[in-house]
């Protein structure tokens, strides 16, 4: 029997670099050949309205009383050239998503709950459904590069039309929705056989560059005879350029879409490694309207990552007119929820993780075709469920900016604002907390 | 039948197109034709009614754009987008037509009497295209439905990604696309390119001069094995 010291062992240590998650990617491509597809958006930490806080009032300014003094909260879009420019009780709208990658229900329940509040619903890919237009008050009709479903009388129907050139979660890609989802309805309304995977074109088909959009535009204006907003999507990309030629090319509303931004299916190297975030994107697209004279002329909706009043209140402070949401509102509806734990385990993940939105397996009934899982769905109560999420929204937003002395949302700018970390300042151009320091503005 | 004429050197584009966005029973019937159009963009965009347009001339960008129901006649040529995600109808193209004509459109019967430039039909969902000459480089790019009859030649990559659009040529074709072949021509596509051919002003072409195109379908659903054909 020896008698050597016991040595003591090392913890056994993982790499930073290869963490478990990258680990077991490495083997999935290695087994399979091919990448991986999920939905959702970027899942990485980013710089976010987080890193940005608030400077209430105090002795230099007064604050406004909670309960008894007017915080206004409405907005409207679309007053540059349309004859009917929408009018919005919150600035907070639901993001474009199409009938397809979300069930009929999830529709419904989006229209259901956005009219509640007086704000807007967003098609997508795919058209417009009847369900749909009945319940949404306000609709936006999205004009894709794949133009499935796209049809002349629904152009009329909508209440403004929003070509899409990109979304944050993978600007420069196409669409995708696997076979899977491609059920006899939605086949019939893009105009494809049953079960293949529709690949959506990332360019639109009849036009290339600025100076083309701005006769694309001026022909939607046309057919609709000048009295609908028309909007311009792009994904966070180079904002500043984006939304110079966004107006320039004629747009009413320019919609900026950080990586944060979800997506209903598209590789999970796209949304992770392009495009840049929401709070990187919105000062620079602010700065390009200001110096065309056109910020609150063209009016900016952000969107990518909004969770809560304090992300809309952050938001509209750095300039923006209003965001929009898409995850948050399908966590709203009943996405990921706890509840459904045991089902989400069956599918090899966990409430909170599911993002396999593709696959059409959704235990909620939202991201699915499939007719038994989507009758789990109820869209009166989840659209109820997504009018009390866009109160709370609303409500905070204004705690906030009566905090600061604001009479309406739209009151509140950078100046209120400082930011917890250099990258946070340097992205939004607010001072450091505790200093005058915007890195790449001022000196320390 | 009542004749109205517009003079595009006097009259607004939007006050034109407002005119042809009148109620149907209005335009019914009517024929209005439209002078100097001068390559205008977006002339006779939108139309839903039953009505004759004659664009005297040479028309911009998406001329009878979305059209549906109306027969629009362009006795010039047209620019980039003719008769885009047109619904029903016909669309006449007397001289050439440039990029994506037809694009994404889902009825009708668009006819290029010259020949039509790059992605003639690309995107198409249903209409039929005929085109007197040739056309240009990825032609019936991403065609989902419908058929395109090509008189003259084809450029490159023609069909790429094709699904269930049906394509004729008559003339040389420099090199087909991703998942697009040729097939047996059957009783019904022949009888559709005999159609076509006659609507078209080309009954004496012979159909039997024709190659029919169609989709492999090797491509519908996504495989490793094919990474190297996209």
């Amino acid at each position: 029997m020896s008698d050597a010291p016991k040595i003591p062992q090392t913890e056994p240590r993982y790499s930073a670099t290869f963490d478990k998650n990258t680990a077991s990617e490495i083997r999935r491509a290695a087994a399979t050949g091919i990448y991986d597809i999920r939905g959702a958006g970027a899942k990485r930490k980013l710089p976010h309205f987080d890193d940005l806080l608030f400077l209430g009032a105090s002795i230099s300014r007064y604050p406004l009383e909670g309960y008894r003094e007017k915080c206004g909260t409405d907005v409207i879009l679309g007053n540059r050239f349309a004859k009917k420019p929408i009018h919005l009780k919150t600035p907070v709208t639901i993001a474009g998503m199409s009938f397809g990658a979300l069930s009929g229900p999830a529709k419904e329940a989006l229209g259901r709950g956005a009219s509640a509040v007086g704000t807007s619903t967003t098609t997508g890919d795919g058209g417009m459904t009847p369900e749909e237009r009945g319940q949404s008050s306000i609709l936006v009709y999205q004009y894709l590069p794949s133009r499935y479903g796209m049809n002349p009388d629904d152009l009329r129907k909508a209440d403004a039309i929003e070509v899409v050139i990109g979304q944050g979660a993978k600007p420069g890609g196409g669409g995708m929705l696997l076979g899977q989802k491609i059920s006899d309805r939605v086949a019939k309304m893009r105009c494809l056989p049953k079960g293949v995977d529709q690949r959506s074109a990332c360019r639109h088909p009849d036009w290339t560059g600025p100076d083309d959009l701005e006769i694309k535009i001026a022909e939607i204006r046309e057919i609709t005879d000048w009295e609908k907003p028309i909007y311009v999507k792009v994904g966070a990309t180079r904002p500043y350029f984006d939304v110079a030629l966004a107006v320039k090319a004629g747009a009413d509303v320019v919609v900026l879409d950080g990586m944060q931004g979800g997506t209903a299916a598209t590789q999970e190297v796209f949304i992770e490694h392009v495009g840049i975030p929401i709070l990187a994107a919105i000062r620079p697209a602010v700065q390009a309207l200001q110096d065309l004279g056109m910020h609150r002329k063209v009016q900016l909706i952000v969107s990518g990552g909004i969770r809560n009043g304090a992300d809309v209140a952050k938001a509209l402070a750095l300039g923006a007119d209003a965001v929009a949401i898409g995850t948050a509102a399908l966590i709203a509806l009943g996405d990921n929820d706890p509840h459904l734990e045991e089902e989400y385990n069956k599918l090899g993940t966990t409430a909170g993780a599911y993002d396999d939105w593709h696959e059409g397996k959704d235990p909620a009934g939202i991201t699915t075709q499939d007719p038994e899982l989507m009758k789990r769905l109820d869209p009166v109560k989840a659209g109820r469920r997504l009018a009390n999420y866009l109160s709370v929204l609303t409500m905070e937003a204004q705690v906030i900016a009566r905090a600061c002395g604001k009479s309406h949302l739209h009151n509140l700018e950078p100046e209120d604002l400082v930011a917890l970390t250099l990258e946070a300042s340097a992205m939004a151009k607010v001072p450091l907390a505790g200093t005058n320091w915007i890195p790449g503005v001022s000196q320390f | 039948m009542e004749a109205v004429t517009f003079d595009l050197e006097k009259t607004p584009l939007r006050e034109v197109n407002q005119y042809l966005h009148s109620d149907a029973a209005e335009l019914d019937g009517k024929t209005v034709t439209i002078t100097n159009p001068g390559g205008t963009h977006n002339i006779a965009v939108g139309l839903k009614a039953d009505v004759d347009v004659v664009i005297d001339g040479h028309a911009g960008y998406y001329a009878a754009g979305m059209n549906q129901v109306a027969n629009v006649v362009i006795e010039g040529s047209a620019g980039t987008g003719v008769a885009e995600n047109m619904m029903s109808g016909r669309v006449h193209v007397k001289g050439f037509a440039s990029n994506a004509a037809g694009a994404t459109a889902q009825g009708g019967l668009l006819v290029i009497d010259g020949d039509a430039g790059l992605r003639c039909g690309i995107s198409m969902k249903g209409v039929d295209i005929v085109v007197g000459g040739s056309v240009g480089s990825f032609s019936a790019f991403m065609a989902q439905a419908g058929n395109l009859v090509i008189l003259g030649d084809a450029g490159e990559a023609l069909g790429d990604s094709l699904y269930e659009a049906r394509i004729f040529v008559r003339g040389n074709i420099q090199s087909l696309g991703a998942d697009c072949e040729v097939k047996p021509m059957d009783e019904e596509a022949r009888q559709i390119l005999v159609k076509l051919l006659k609507e078209s002003g080309h009954a004496d072409v012979d159909p039997d001069s024709f190659t029919l195109l169609g989709s492999a379908r090797t491509l519908y659903n996504f495989h490793v094995d094919n990474a190297g054909a996209y």
